[in-house]
């Protein structure tokens, strides 16, 4: 939609006090070629009506970089040009009346190295309460290199994480313990040695285990850390647990996180909650004392579900990469929460991929290069059972965490016997792959198959096998594959 | 016990025929099969003792199912795994691993604990295998 270059102000005119249009202060600029060290934001505005989107385009560039509702005078004494984010593009979102996607650059300079927290402030700082705006999302990014480069980075990395463990060539298994509230420390601990003896590499701590009046924090870590090592010698492997450490202060969770250390725990856990300044800290320790780090996304859903308002979460997975966690929910697909699957795809390359080019299918708007930043593990967890293997595998592949909490626990044997036949099915099913098998369309043939020397399994398949989740996704991409964009 | 290091360790032990798909899998993806055994299998034990090297240029399984035979004559009352190394950009690891033998007996691990203040534990795993020198346990 572009409409043409509006004619340039003279200085006097530009800077002459009272209110001038976003789109004649320089913020839109349908000309300008973005320069590979620009930060690049795409939003979906919703203008208010009567609200031109092309002003509205102008608008958002404006009010997340240098503008303010009136003209100042004191932009002269900057490089005001430089500082200004520019709208370039402006298309309709198809099959969306009333919405648009605006491309708005920014200039390097604009933002601190190294720190997520300036980035959001700029980008998503005030302009979501925009008036003349019914709606803003923020779909994508496209962070340049020379940007990328002055992050840390995943502390551990998918590839350190695997050598760390020992465990090559399937995805990792894992379960939630639960009821995710009200277990003593000496209960809670049982779950996690059954889990782990049964088969599974990691057990976690639930978002909300903190701690609480039932089960404090210290008394957790250590019976955990005594069921991680029982079930370490029981099968010969390296378990974890992820130990949650999120807290009210830093200093509280730079507490927790030594014990965990101290006890010999490989991997802590954090919560999104804890906000993105809280995250870096904690990732740079993760990276001084050799520890991966697990992040729930917790409340992710409040901005990220609806596709008119908010934060895509596919943003949120590439500040996260750039903050540098190690593992993060990504979604299922199959499971019990939001997932479409082009959607969920999209997410996954932006954690594992090197080079994720632009897929508008996927929801993905930008090449995006990352630089040999470390890979970020992806988690699926939600409502998702062993009879639902080989398609987990298909959608989600290899590198991924694979948790299944009651999957596990609400085994009519046992939450042993739940690991055991979680891991089969997962064998199984990755040794089919690779004997060359179709493995997707004789999933349920193959796990028959394992089924046959394994009971734990053949009950895990009879318990769950009619538990589906088919819902309308909320979240779902734009473009179909056939789709020309603009 | 049965220690369950690896891919397929849930799954009945492989027949050759299964470990020759298996690493067939491997080298039509590009990686580098090779073989490694040892008598200490502790969970951290990551340096098992090389059956030479990588083989980078190798097309066909059958000459890794060929050492393995020559291995566990060797050493088949040991672990043996093999191993798949990809060099590929950013990843330049182990992409695949899994047991291909064991010892008939696998006594498995001690768990030791030493008590320190605030009910700290320091545990240390070890196993029972290295009761004996190496060399000649599982003998």
């Amino acid at each position: 939609m572009a409409d043409g270059a509006d004619v340039k102000e003279t200085p006097r005119g530009r800077y002459s006090a009272g209110v001038m249009e976003y789109r004649k202060m320089g913020y839109w600029e349908p000309d300008y070629e973005p320069k590979d060290t620009d930060i690049i934001a795409l939003f979906r505005i919703t203008p208010q009506d009567g609200v031109d989107p092309v002003e509205a385009a102008a608008a958002v560039a404006g009010e997340s970089s240098t503008a303010t509702w009136t003209v100042v005078w004191t932009d002269r004494l900057t490089a005001c040009e430089k500082y200004r984010a520019k709208a370039y593009r402006v298309d309709p979102v198809p099959n969306a009346e009333g919405q648009y996607f605006a491309y708005i650059a920014y200039d390097l300079d604009l933002f601190e190295p190294g720190s997520i927290a300036n980035l959001t402030a700029s980008i998503i700082g005030n302009v979501f309460g925009f008036k003349p705006l019914k709606a803003l999302r923020l779909e994508d990014m496209r962070l340049p290199v020379a940007y990328v480069k002055t992050f840390q980075g995943p502390a551990t990395g998918i590839v350190v994480e695997r050598e760390r463990l020992q465990v090559w060539g399937r995805p990792l298994l894992g379960a939630t313990v639960k009821p995710k509230l009200g277990l003593s420390g000496r209960n809670y601990g049982r779950v996690v040695y059954e889990a782990l003896k049964g088969g599974l590499d990691f057990t976690k701590d639930d978002e909300n285990i903190n701690s609480q009046p039932f089960m404090h924090w210290r008394d957790r870590f250590l019976y955990c850390m005594e069921a991680v090592n029982k079930a370490a010698a029981a099968t010969g492997e390296v378990k974890g647990t992820y130990l949650n450490v999120t807290a009210a202060t830093m200093e509280d969770m730079y507490e927790r996180a030594e014990f965990a250390k101290e006890l010999g725990s490989t991997i802590v856990m954090i919560d999104l909650v804890i906000g993105y300044t809280a995250i870096q800290s904690m990732a740079k320790w993760a990276r001084r004392n050799d520890m991966i780090l697990h992040l729930h996304r917790a409340g992710h859903s409040t901005y990220t579900r609806q596709r008119n308002h908010g934060v895509s979460f596919r943003v949120i997975t590439k500040w996260m990469r750039l903050a540098g966690v190690d593992h993060i929910h990504a979604g299922t697909v199959v499971g019990k929460l939001e997932g479409d699957p082009a959607t969920t795809r999209g997410f996954y390359d932006t954690c594992r991929e090197d080079k994720v080019p632009m897929k508008l299918e996927n929801g993905i708007f930008f090449d995006q290069d990352w630089a040999s930043l470390n890979k970020l593990m992806p988690v699926a967890s939600g409502g998702i059972h062993a009879g639902q293997m080989h398609q987990l595998i298909d959608h989600l592949g290899e590198d991924v965490v694979l948790q299944f909490g009651g999957g596990t626990i609400g085994h009519p044997q046992g939450i042993a016997a739940g690991a055991t036949a979680n891991r089969v099915a997962l064998e199984a099913m990755i040794f089919a792959r690779n004997a060359g098998r179709d493995y997707l369309a004789e999933g349920p043939a193959i796990l028959a198959e394992a089924a046959r020397t394994c009971t734990p399994l053949r009950q895990a398949l009879d318990t769950w096998k009619d538990v589906t989740f088919d819902y309308a996704s909320t979240d779902a991409p734009d473009f179909v594959p056939s789709a020309t964009v603009s | 016990m049965r220690v369950t290091q690896g891919a397929f360790s849930f799954l009945p032990d492989l027949t050759d025929q299964q470990i020759h798909e298996q690493v067939q899998y491997c080298i039509d993806k590009g990686w580098a099969v090779s073989l490694e055994y040892t008598d200490d299998p502790h969970p951290r034990n990551c340096y098992w003792e090389m059956w030479g090297h990588p083989m980078f240029d190798n097309p066909d399984a059958a000459a890794l199912v060929y050492e393995l035979n020559e291995c566990r004559k060797a050493h088949g009352n040991e672990y043996i795994r093999v191993m798949a190394f990809d060099s590929s950009p950013g990843w330049e690891s182990v992409r695949l691993s899994f047991i291909a033998n064991r010892p008939a007996e696998e006594p498995g691990f001690e768990l030791t604990r030493t008590e320190g203040a605030g009910r700290k534990q320091t545990y240390a795993i070890r196993a029972y295998a290295t009761d004996r020198p190496e060399g000649s346990r599982y003998a």
